[in-house]
């Protein structure tokens, strides 16, 4: 009889988290897991400073269409 | 044995749908048959031919390790789920050009453009947008223009770069008159789109000082600010002083454009760009999630015919015969030569296996052709009269509205002065008379669906809702595109003094910004005083540049496919090639050569000169008419420079095919090496 909740909730979890992902909002998460990975023990940048090196990348190029 | 009897079920319903919508002639269509029609297409087009061509003539390998696999770097390059991809692609690919398109191209009633629509995507656009989309990924993420170069050469190099500034620069031209037109003697659609600017910095300034990086919750911030402008704005249409101070012409409006573009252009990134893209982004998705919502729900009937006489080359909304003038209107929504450069740029370093370019590639594209025609069914439901009364330009149909009426009524669509006085009252303006563009009428049927779906009397609201989502959307392209045509400028001046190419280096953006949006800029002006609306000229300009780009893309395409020896399927990308290149050739001939003056630049250029010379244009006319005679012949030689790079580049695609069938040397092929994967599934989660 709990399952339906239980799954339910975890439905919206697993929506929100692929929301977060699709708008970039877990992007410095994402960065610190991959530099915890491959990069580990090296230092990383702050949140403010990847964020703001992350927009002057992505707007470096075309990114924008008709 | 269950996907076989899917498969038959889908083609008999869309064949169905089809045949609906191709043969009626006296019974109005509903709009639910062009849905099904459209979703079956793509759904056939997806699972079978999408599928074939990944598999025999792109040889998608899915144990081969992805650039986003081997050069992980946790930023640009990261292994990502492909619904994640897809959406970050679509909504990379998806402008105003699907919207727009088809709503001029339903002068020609709705059947010649849902054909190509369709068809044209099917066949040409998704199998682009696929093929270059895995090019690129086994090329480690290169961009069209280095692919150009690399495997076809320094001049197939050259035309891609060039073909892509000049496309910039006519695209935000374009796109500024649309916005003028959208804006010009309306209160509230001009205060509601200034206000859009403000609350796009408070959310660059939220990103970036007090919670960085909370894309999410500034984005809501930002919606929510933008809708409260949307309601500020219907209040200032009430006030009778404050109402004033938002009226504008046309002209003044494109000053004010031109400046917003510069500085876009010169203010950093994070300040106005960037959050402008985010809210535009938003409502892009979420207006596009509740049209098509609301079009199933309500399933309005069509009202404009199938065919109309406008076929013969006499429309009022540009001058030409639907062939080949269909094909160059709607290039966005069937073929688009600027995706080339999106599924070359940012997402082929976030594919994690080659085996998800067919959702991404194809099926990207297939949703953004679903867009062109829900585009074309907002349009084609208005009263044919009332489509072309807004439509038409004061120079074609007459410069009061009586006269208005009386043309278009006297084309057999009748409309009368009443009829658009309460329509224009019931959307909250003055007038809709002449409001060239495409996006009012797009307004008015958007605000129609979403009227009869959620009440009718907000019409006016809505009305000003679709106008502010079109004009977020439109802008957010200019400022893009303005961005790109910086970089590109900077790109070549640096040939020229190397520290002009430094990116960050201010005398050196600010030349750079000035020259790309005096471009546009120049062209902007031209088409706010042409008394025939600017649009008709300037929108086939861009189709022609659009397709030309499409044409180079394809090319290269069909070249890597030939030098991988795998001629028997180059027809995947040959057929579209050579379609594209009859179209656009066959367009550009007309707009050089066309002794019409509606079509020929050069011959409306010498006819309205010998006028000039012979004292018989109005004085207000006359003034204007040198700029005008400028820029037709400008135009035209702009066509014929457009048409020369397309047949450069084919011809460059020949003599490597040529030399690839003889056995002779050929430039290496830059595929990056086979790498096997280790990745086994990738979540989308971190």
């Amino acid at each position: 009889m709990r399952a339906g909740p239980f799954i339910a909730s975890q439905a919206l979890v697993r929506a929100w988290a692929w929301l977060r992902t699709l708008a970039g909002d877990d992007a410095y998460e994402r960065y610190l897991h991959h530099r915890a990975l491959r990069h580990p023990g090296e230092p990383t940048l702050g949140r403010a400073a990847f964020c703001a090196a992350e927009v002057r990348r992505k707007w470096e190029g075309v990114n924008r269409c008709c | 044995m269950r996907a076989r009897i899917l498969g038959i079920g889908l083609a008999l319903l869309g064949a169905a749908a089809v045949a609906v919508i191709a043969l009626s002639r006296r019974e109005p269509v509903n709009a639910l048959w062009f849905v099904t029609a459209a979703v079956c297409t793509y759904l056939l087009g997806y699972r079978f031919y999408a599928a074939w061509i990944a598999a025999r003539v792109l040889c998608v390998d899915p144990t081969r390790a992805t650039p986003a696999e081997r050069l992980n770097n946790g930023r640009d390059f990261v292994p990502t789920h492909r619904a994640i991809v897809f959406g970050h692609h679509f909504a990379a690919i998806a402008g105003p050009g699907p919207l727009v398109g088809p709503t001029l191209a339903a002068q020609f009633g709705y059947l010649p453009g849902t054909l190509w629509i369709l068809v044209g995507a099917v066949c040409g656009g998704c199998v682009q947008d696929m093929t270059i989309l895995l090019l690129s990924t086994r090329r480690d993420g290169r961009s069209l223009g280095q692919m150009a170069r690399e495997e076809l050469g320094p001049l197939g190099g050259a035309a891609a770069l060039l073909g892509t500034l000049l496309i910039m620069v006519i695209l935000s031209a374009v796109l500024g008159l649309v916005v003028v037109n959208v804006m010009k003697h309306s209160p509230w659609a001009t205060s509601t789109v200034l206000a859009t600017i403000p609350a796009a910095v408070l959310v660059g300034l939220y990103l970036r000082w007090w919670r960085p990086g909370r894309v999410l919750e500034a984005t809501l911030l930002g919606v929510l600010l933008v809708l409260a402008a949307l309601l500020g704005g219907g209040w200032i249409d009430h006030q009778p002083v404050l109402r004033t101070w938002f009226d504008y012409a046309a002209l003044p409006l494109a000053g004010l454009i031109i400046l917003y573009g510069f500085g876009a252009a010169i203010l950093p990134v994070w300040l106005l760009l960037a959050p402008r893209d985010y809210l535009s982004t938003f409502l892009k998705l979420g207006t596009v999630l509740l049209l098509a919502l609301a079009i199933v729900l309500t399933h309005p009937q069509i009202k404009m015919p199938a065919i109309t006489p406008f076929v013969a080359g006499n429309g009022p909304l540009f001058g030409g015969k639907v062939f080949p003038f269909v094909f160059i209107t709607i290039a966005c929504g069937a073929v688009s030569g600027f995706h080339a450069l999106i599924a070359s740029g940012t997402t082929p370093k976030l594919i994690s296996n080659e085996l998800d370019v067919r959702l991404v590639g194809y099926g990207s594209m297939a949703l953004e052709s679903f867009v062109a025609i829900m585009a074309m069914i907002a349009a084609t439901l208005l009263d044919p009269g009332v489509f072309f009364a807004i439509n038409s330009a004061a120079g074609v149909v007459g410069a009061t509205p009586e006269a208005a009426v009386r043309t278009i009524s006297g084309w057999g669509f009748p409309v009368s002065v009443e009829q658009m006085r309460a329509l224009a009252q019931a959307m909250g303006e003055q007038t809709l008379f002449a409001r060239t563009g495409g996006a009012p009428s797009l307004a008015v049927g958007m605000a129609s669906i979403f009227g009869s779906t959620f009440g009718r009397g907000l019409l006016a609201l809505w009305y000003h809702f679709a106008i502010m989502f079109e004009a977020v959307f439109l802008l957010a392209t200019l400022d893009a595109g303005t961005r790109v045509g910086r970089f590109m400028v900077q790109d070549v001046l640096a040939r020229l003094w190397p520290p002009l190419g430094r990116t960050s280096w201010y005398p050196s953006v600010l030349l750079a910004s000035a020259l790309i949006v005096g471009a546009w800029g120049y062209f902007l002006y031209i088409g706010v005083i042409d008394p025939n609306g600017g649009v008709n000229i300037l929108w086939p300009l861009f189709g022609i540049a659009n397709q030309m780009l499409a044409a180079i893309a394809l090319s290269i395409a069909t070249g890597i496919i030939i030098k991988s020896g795998r001629r028997r399927y180059a027809l995947v990308t040959l057929v579209p090639l050579a379609w594209l290149a009859v179209v656009t050739t066959t367009a550009a001939w007309q707009k050089v050569t066309s002794g019409d003056v509606r079509i020929g630049l050069f011959a409306a250029a010498n006819d309205m000169a010998a006028k000039l010379a012979a004292g018989l244009l109005p004085a207000e006319r006359a003034a204007v008419a040198p700029q005008l005679i400028f820029n037709q012949r400008l135009d035209g030689w702009l066509t014929i420079l457009l048409t020369a790079i397309l047949w450069l580049v084919i011809l460059d695609m020949a003599r490597i095919c040529h030399r690839r069938l003889r056995g002779l040397p050929l430039p290496a092929s830059s595929e990056a090496r086979h790498h096997p994967t280790r990745l086994r599934a990738v979540r989308a989660e971190p």
